[in-house]
């Protein structure tokens, strides 16, 4: 295992930061930390790189102990390269020196052909005699990452690296950075809250809240099975209807009988609320179920209706544009059983 | 029909494009004049003068003044650098009082350091008489007046301008930087050395050019200490010698050796455009220090704050209370009501001048407007005695020019004139001086008041006298409030112009300042100092709250 945290916690005064953080990141892949801003993502990116200690629990990385409450080995020897999110390149050096600084163990002749190879992959081969802030913000931040990894760390940390692009670099380099990153095999985790951008380039995403982690798994995992209320609601779309709990994964509610993952300990009859995503109400003419369309979005290759049921319940559909359907129709509906998720009612 | 035809007319000519630098000029006249006055007495040097000069002036002068710049930009440049590098990047007990702190020095004119410093550690001074006391003899005791003492107590006074551009460097971007280069493998002492200090080096070179400029204008310290330099060369070549030319000689080259250092600061500046950390709150902790690195970071400190603000200050107040009181009378507060007319008359002029300027630059942004704007503020950076002798000289000239035609008109019973001894000439050479000194915030200012503002207003119904009293004006209150403070203090601590310049009797503090001192009567100069250093807080006190923010 390349990097494992064992119930991580991070103290400042009375406020827990990070409070008993743990996941393991597999040699070769992407991970990325998830959450809204304050919900203690960079302070654990922070413990990983060594700029802040534990309080309690262990950060290990390739069998090597990183971080104990007793121990902290210094950030310069954990072999963690670091993109930050201002990028934080050196103003005064040119790019190729920026990239060469971290390579000051090599000799010279090595130093300038391996920075070079780096910027090379990132595709700024021609910018090396060029200053930092003579190159855009997309190029510096491809300049921070050809830096991080030139010394061929063990783990890259990416601090909200997308997060001073706009939207459109932001898509495309997320993309990129997956590129190289899995070109020269390099295990990197990113902290992020944009779960686009988490869902790009991530292999494995951890939700985080308040300092926990809320769930450690795939992205398909995250957005079709949710773990917890928190996750459901802040990654993606997606209505609650009430349900009622009928056997063991069997619910009843307006929308009639389904079944959908959740606890299996609850008892008949409890009341719980079913998360149903746009893409799990699938628009079908021959459907009995009837919803009146409220509100329309045409994104392109879809509608995204906002249906009302007869209860007044609101729910999202899902459904390819040449489904035009003016506000005020009523359209028939289907739910996609296999990806409904109940959440006990609060 | 006439008359829109008319008034259609007179809106073209203010659009056509020459118009914008003829009033430029216009306003950067009295900058500008004697700019041209010395460079063209320098580049054309009267070999009987240069000869005299050559032989008795230069060689002290210029040995003199290379040896002080050298000193102070080396010392001055050093102490700024360290003690911005321990505030901004460190963290020790007391750090955020001295951070503030350590800009009070500003508020104390270099003259009156010195003279406080020479005061305080000559052999009739306080501390020479206590060692006689106690030793029997001082006679060990390193004379204050000398080369050494003349560097240290210019670089007391002038490393806040090192201090304060190298801190907000190391504020921005320093700590960040450690962190990347400690991620690539490097301890934090080795990325100190190799990132922190080479990343701020624009803004260190930018600081020092700043206190060489500094160096190279005293004229208040440096007579204090009687160490001869360019400034105090001119001064008396204009008024022991009645050279006119040898002093317009002196004023070029002097000029020569500020513009070299203008241009060095200019340079570095650009340099200093860095990107810099966007986010400052996600900014890394301080550096915590060894115990004993931390208190030697506190006593250094310490010792800086005490030298160069805390024991002037209660020395001051000692003559003050102990002999000064008597002279607390008429004349005194004829002195302070001189300097108070003085340097408001100064902050009204410059800011109106201002005003004009920027907005004569916002309607008509040309290279030529903003080219010619640019030179007329170098005169911040020219000498005060400088400057007097480059308005002077041309003012004299008009004069008796003047008085000819009047005599060929009246004979004898023509007035008779003397415009350089009015306090126009003082006002123009103030202007001269510190018209960057009020156009700066102004213009910042109004660059804030963007065309689209404009246009908003106008959408709704409010342009031309309305916009500017509803729009403008509170938008501006700030910046014309900063100019005109930042004018008045300025023009209140400001000694050699007003020395040279003004009209018979005119005392003002400053001026009080150099007749005691230069009699050595240090306790008798200190009632007037005391009342510039107060007036010179109200900056210092604009520049931490400033500095408040960036922290």
């Amino acid at each position: 295992m390349w990097l494992e945290l064992r119930d991580v916690a991070r103290f400042f005064g009375t406020r827990k930061a990070v409070d008993g953080l743990s996941f393991r990141l597999a040699e070769g892949s992407i991970g990325c930390l998830l959450g809204p801003s304050g919900c203690g993502k960079t302070t654990a990116l922070r413990c990983i790189a060594g700029f802040e200690p534990v309080d309690r629990g262990e950060i290990q990385a390739h069998g090597r102990v990183l971080s104990t409450p007793d121990f902290l080995a210094p950030p310069e020897s954990r072999r963690i390269g670091m993109v930050f999110q201002d990028y934080a390149l050196f103003p005064h050096l040119t790019v190729l020196q920026n990239v060469a600084f971290g390579l000051h163990r090599l000799p010279q002749p090595a130093r300038i052909k391996r920075a070079q190879d780096m910027l090379a992959t990132v595709g700024l081969a021609e910018h090396g005699s060029h200053y930092p802030h003579q190159l855009s913000g997309g190029q510096q931040q491809r300049v921070a990452l050809a830096r991080a990894l030139a010394p061929e760390p063990e783990l890259v940390l990416l601090d909200e690296p997308f997060s001073s692009l706009d939207v459109e670099l932001r898509e495309r380099l997320g993309m990129e950075v997956r590129t190289v990153l899995n070109g020269l095999n390099a295990t990197a985790l990113l902290v992020t809250h944009d779960q686009q951008e988490a869902f790009a380039v991530a292999d494995m995403v951890g939700v985080m809240n308040d300092g926990r982690l809320e769930q450690w798994g795939s992205p398909y995992e995250l957005y079709h099975r949710p773990a917890t209320r928190f996750v459901a609601d802040f990654i993606g779309q997606g209505v609650f209807i009430a349900g009622e709990v009928v056997g063991a994964g069997a619910f009843q509610s307006e929308l009639g009988l389904m079944h959908a993952g959740g606890r299996a300990d609850w008892a008949k009859g409890s009341r719980v609320d079913l998360l149903l995503r746009p893409d799990d109400v699938i628009h079908d003419d021959a459907s009995q179920l009837r919803a009146e369309v409220c509100q329309r979005v045409f994104r392109g290759a879809d509608f995204l209706y906002t249906l009302k049921l007869q209860s007044g319940a609101r729910l999202l559909s899902l459904v390819p544009s040449h489904h035009d359907h003016e506000v005020g129709e009523r359209i028939g509906i289907r739910i996609e059983p296999d990806h409904v998720v109940a959440f006990e009612r609060q | 029909m006439s008359r829109s035809s008319e008034s259609s007319r007179s809106r073209r000519l203010w659009r056509s494009p020459g118009l914008g630098v003829v009033f430029a000029l216009l306003v950067c006249l009295p900058a500008l004049v004697p700019l041209v006055v010395i460079v063209g007495a320098a580049i054309s040097p009267q070999a009987e003068v240069w000869a005299h000069l050559a032989q008795y002036v230069l060689p002290e002068v210029v040995a003199n003044t290379v040896k002080l710049v050298i000193g102070v930009a080396l010392i001055g440049g050093t102490l700024g650098t360290s003690l911005a590098w321990l505030t901004a990047m460190c963290e020790f007990p007391g750090r955020r009082f001295f951070d503030w702190a350590l800009l009070l020095p500003l508020a104390i004119p270099a003259y009156v350091l010195a003279f406080v410093a020479v005061g305080f550690l000559d052999y009739a001074g306080p501390l020479q008489a206590w060692l006689r006391d106690i030793f029997g003899t001082s006679s060990w005791f390193p004379r204050i007046r000398s080369t050494g003492g003349t560097i240290l107590v210019l670089s007391l006074a002038f490393y806040p301008y090192v201090y304060l551009m190298a801190r907000s460097a190391f504020l921005t971007q320093g700590r960040r930087a450690l962190e990347a280069a400690q991620m690539l493998g490097h301890s934090r002492q080795a990325a100190a050395w190799r990132v922190a200090i080479p990343l701020a080096r624009p803004w260190i070179v930018a600081g020092i050019a700043l206190i060489v400029m500094e160096t190279l204008a005293d004229f208040g310290a440096v007579s204090v200490f009687n160490y001869n330099t360019f400034t105090t060369a001119i001064y008396r070549a204009w008024f022991g010698m009645f050279s006119v030319s040898a002093a317009l000689q002196l004023a070029g080259v002097l000029l020569l050796f500020v513009l070299l250092a203008f241009a060095l600061e200019r340079r570095s500046r650009t340099a200093a455009h860095f990107s810099s950390s966007r986010d400052l709150s996600r900014e890394a902790p301080r550096l915590r220090l060894q115990p004993l690195a931390r208190y030697s970071a506190v006593c250094f400190v310490a010792l800086v704050f005490v030298l160069a603000f805390a024991l002037p200050i209660l020395q001051l107040l000692f003559w003050v209370f102990t002999r000064a009181m008597s002279d607390l009378d008429a004349r005194y507060l004829g002195f302070v009501a001189r300097s108070v007319v003085l340097s408001l008359s100064a902050a009204v002029v410059i800011v109106a001048a201002s005003v004009l300027l920027a907005y004569i630059l916002r309607r008509r942004p040309t290279t030529l407007t903003r080219s010619v704007i640019r030179v007329a503020m170098i005169g911040y950076a020219v000498p005060g005695t400088v400057l007097a002798v480059g308005i002077l000289v041309p003012v004299i000239l008009l004069n008796n020019f003047l008085q000819e035609q009047l005599r060929s008109w009246f004979g004898a019973a023509a007035p008779a004139l003397l415009l350089q001894g009015t306090l126009l000439t003082v006002l123009i050479a103030y202007l001269a001086r510190f018209l960057a000194v009020g156009f700066n915030p102004i213009e910042s200012g109004l660059q804030r008041v963007t065309h689209s503002i404009d246009e908003a207003a106008a959408g709704l119904g409010v342009v031309g006298g309305a916009l500017l009293r509803k729009v403008h004006v509170p938008l501006l209150r700030t910046s014309l409030a900063t100019a005109a403070t930042l004018v008045f203090v300025d023009v209140m601590k400001e000694m050699p112009i007003t020395l040279i310049t003004r009209p018979f009797g005119w005392d003002t503090l400053a001026v009080r300042v150099f007749e005691m001192t230069s009699e050595g009567e240090w306790e008798r100069a200190a009632l007037p100092a005391v009342a510039i250093v107060l007036v010179g807080l109200v900056p210092a006190a604009m520049l931490t709250r400033r500095g408040a923010h960036v922290a």
